[in-house]
């Protein structure tokens, strides 16, 4: 790599100012890996570290003894020196939770029964990402935490995880839910009177198009809420604010795949237009030859023309062996030529942006051994620069 | 109904991709480039005769990036013209613009809508109801590949959807019937049993894209699952980026290494610094260790029931010729020939 700047996560996650890391990155990357890795560091180091993963892949949970969705934070075996928690975010509890919170009792039991209530809390598309949010501002509230990692929802687009919760709450405290309470307030539908012939249109075509018994889900439901609302937003905007904080650190994480990277370049200019303190970008799965490593050079198309030489002078065993050599070189080469072009491309985008790269590994990992082989990677390069 | 599809027509593409299927749904794991499959399978069709109408869902205008256009709007724009007939027109689907064509077409609102727009109603209707997005997306879907042109000829003999992640694909198929339930009455009660019908229907393909990794493979077992269990009809497992194997049979064998001094001869013979060896060595038991992994995800494969086709690896950026390269892959053998 040549020129950027390292990102030195080692540092990062020591310091004992840094409170909160977020890993933040499009679906694919190993963003949850990396997650694990960097609460795995910071509670080696001494810091008594939770990670919160949403949706991790199944092994990765087990080798952390997270067995269940139950948003409890459980002790993971086998660290040394420390102590490390993980957890797995159940949205839907997540969600009951702040109402029972917010809300009177016999409130809440109303909403929590409503049907409505039921398909927002279970499938709205950006709850995951507003709970992810909640459970975060809980965490850092219970103070129990020396290192909150958290991993963000895997979304179509690194974005929506910073979008949503407001989304959310616009919502919910919004001008329509506003006029679409009215019915409720006024009784029946005599409100179609009182209010503005737009109003009147609008919530004609609600009804319309999804059938009065939703409309009337949807009224009881924010009848319901209003006593809430101003909790339920407070909350929104402590943990967006909180995001801005010092204490606070974002890790952007990508793969060197055009896609992901541009994901990443949106991420980098959204958290510095919102003033989010950015720490770096996570380069996962970057391809490389041995032969970097040691200093010397084989380009792909020198291999490939060796090797077909090679073949040219007719097979026998020795040959063989050396041809296949050089063609599997040829092939790493490639790829690592590919993955390079792509690093390069970035870091002149964004020459303001740490970079740390992590080679590509032959299999996933999910065991803490191969965590902690992440977590040497992760930071090997800054130690060594 | 669907008018039959010509022999012609039918003819090119290769067995595992169904010649009858009309709408082909492209799933798969983040990150797998299900994207860039969906549009090379789209340029198949379309290298084939047939007029194709390639649509983006998640509003990231992914296909403009790729065909390097500028972004899409919310209307049918032709993408590439193929030799021998043959169209590609891509769509970006908005659920917004869904919606308001969607209140046009059942109640002539275009008007209003406009007005609803501006307060943020439509975005609410979109954003609340749940599933709604889905609804509009699928009932989208479904108007592109049953619309007729005046002289009653089908306006695409082919649909592509570059569809959500595996994760979502089948609440994403289902929203139709799920919102159906709530809204019990209205249009999208009365609409929904079209959509239904298609995407279970015979005229539909599901199609997983899937590296030979871990997780990408889990996930296409776990989906094909869902989507089988749920009453869809899978098409085929694209396996993307494979690469054909450069190594012989035995130096494959788990253990097995290679001598470096083998390999510094070799380099002699081809004028290269026997210094290289030590790490060509390592290399190739590197990616044997690779190929190792490869080949156990892909016997994990083996338990989707779905014919699969195999996508090489391209280590340059994706664009429009290597795109060309790709479709090949989805074109018969034959047709492979006269190139």
């Amino acid at each position: 790599m040549t020129g950027e700047q390292r990102l030195d996560l080692a540092a990062l996650v020591r310091d004992r100012r840094t409170r909160v890391i977020v890993t933040c990155g499009s679906g694919g990357v190993g963003k949850t890996t990396t997650a694990a890795a960097v609460a795995l560091i910071g509670a080696e180091a001494g810091r008594r570290t939770v990670v919160l993963t949403i949706d991790p892949a199944r092994r990765l949970a087990q080798s952390m003894g997270l067995t269940e969705l139950d948003n409890t934070p459980r002790e993971v075996r086998g660290v040394e020196n420390g102590r490390l928690f993980a957890m797995m975010l159940d949205m839907k509890r997540t969600f009951d939770e702040v109402v029972l919170q917010h809300a009177p009792a016999d409130r809440a039991a109303q909403i929590l029964q409503n049907p409505f209530y039921v398909s927002l809390s279970s499938s709205f598309a950006g709850t995951q990402e507003y709970m992810a949010m909640e459970k975060l501002g809980q965490l850092v509230a219970a103070d129990e935490w020396d290192l909150i990692v958290v991993d963000t929802p895997p979304s179509r687009s690194a974005l929506d995880f910073l979008d949503a919760p407001n989304r959310l709450g616009r919502f919910l405290d919004g001008r329509m839910i506003r006029l679409l309470t009215m019915p409720a307030r006024a009784g029946g539908k005599a409100y179609l009177k009182v209010v503005s012939a737009s109003v009147a249109m609008f919530a004609k075509v609600f009804t319309r198009i999804l059938g009065t018994e939703l409309l009337t889900d949807v009224s009881s439901f924010v009848s319901a809420l209003e006593t809430m609302f101003g909790g339920f937003r407070q909350r929104a905007e402590q943990t967006y604010e909180l995001l801005k904080t010092p204490g606070t650190a974002f890790v952007v994480v990508a793969s060197p795949e055009p896609d992901a990277l541009r994901e990443a370049s949106y991420f980098v200019e959204r958290l510095s237009a919102e003033r989010m303190p950015l720490a770096g970008l996570v380069l996962n799965r970057v391809r490389r030859t041995v032969l970097d490593s040691t200093g010397t050079t084989l380009s792909a198309a020198r291999a490939e023309a060796a090797a077909d030489a090679l073949s040219a002078k007719g097979a026998d065993r020795l040959t063989g062996v050396a041809e296949a050599a050089l063609r599997v070189h040829s092939e790493i080469a490639q790829a690592a030529e590919h993955d390079g072009r792509m690093a390069r491309r970035f870091a002149t985008a964004h020459p303001e942006v740490p970079i740390v790269s992590v080679p590509a590994l032959p299999a996933d990992v999910h065991d803490l051994d191969g965590l902690r082989t992440i977590g040497s990677l992760l930071t090997a390069e800054a130690s060594a620069a | 109904m669907a008018a039959p599809i010509s022999r012609a027509r039918a003819a090119g593409l290769r067995p595992e991709i169904s010649a009858g299927s009309r709408l082909h749904l492209v799933t798969g794991k983040g990150g797998t480039g299900k994207t860039t499959v969906a549009a090379a399978l789209a340029l198949a069709l379309a290298s084939t005769g047939r007029k194709v109408l390639l649509i983006e869902v998640e509003g990231r205008q992914s296909l403009a990036q790729l065909f390097d256009v500028p972004a899409l709007p919310y209307e049918e724009k032709r993408l590439l013209t193929v030799p021998g007939n043959g169209s590609l027109w891509g769509l970006a689907v908005d659920p917004e613009q869904a919606l308001i064509e969607y209140l046009d077409m059942f109640y002539g609102l275009k008007r209003s809508a406009r007005g609803l727009r501006k307060m943020g109603a439509v975005d609410f209707v979109t954003t609340v109801a749940p599933g709604l997005r889905d609804v509009l997306i699928t009932g989208k879907i479904k108007e592109s590949v049953t619309r007729t042109n005046p002289d009653g000829h089908l306006a695409y003999d082919a649909v592509v959807v570059d569809a959500p992640p595996t994760g979502r694909i089948t609440r994403f198929l289902n929203a139709t019937r799920e919102v159906s339930k709530v809204a019990k009455v209205g249009p999208i009660s009365r609409q929904s049993e079209g959509v239904v019908s298609l995407l279970r229907g015979k005229q539909t393909s599901i199609h997983i894209v899937t590296l030979l990794e871990e997780m990408p493979v889990q996930e296409t077992v776990d989906a094909a699952a869902e989507l089988t269990d749920a009453g869809f009809r899978l098409g085929a497992v694209i396996v993307n980026r494979a690469r054909p194997c450069v190594l012989p049979e035995e130096l494959l064998e788990p253990g097995h290494t290679v001598d470096p001094e083998l390999v510094a001869d070799g380099l002699k013979q081809v004028n290269l610094p026997a210094s290289l060896a030590a790490g060509l060595a390592r290399e190739v038991s590197d990616y044997a260790d690779r190929l190792r992994v490869e080949q156990e995800n892909e016997r994990r494969l083996g338990k989707v029931d779905a014919p699969r086709i195999e996508v090489p690896d391209l280590n340059p950026p994706v664009e429009i010729s290597e795109l060309h390269e790709l479709a090949r892959v989805f074109r018969a053998e034959s047709e492979d020939a006269p190139r």
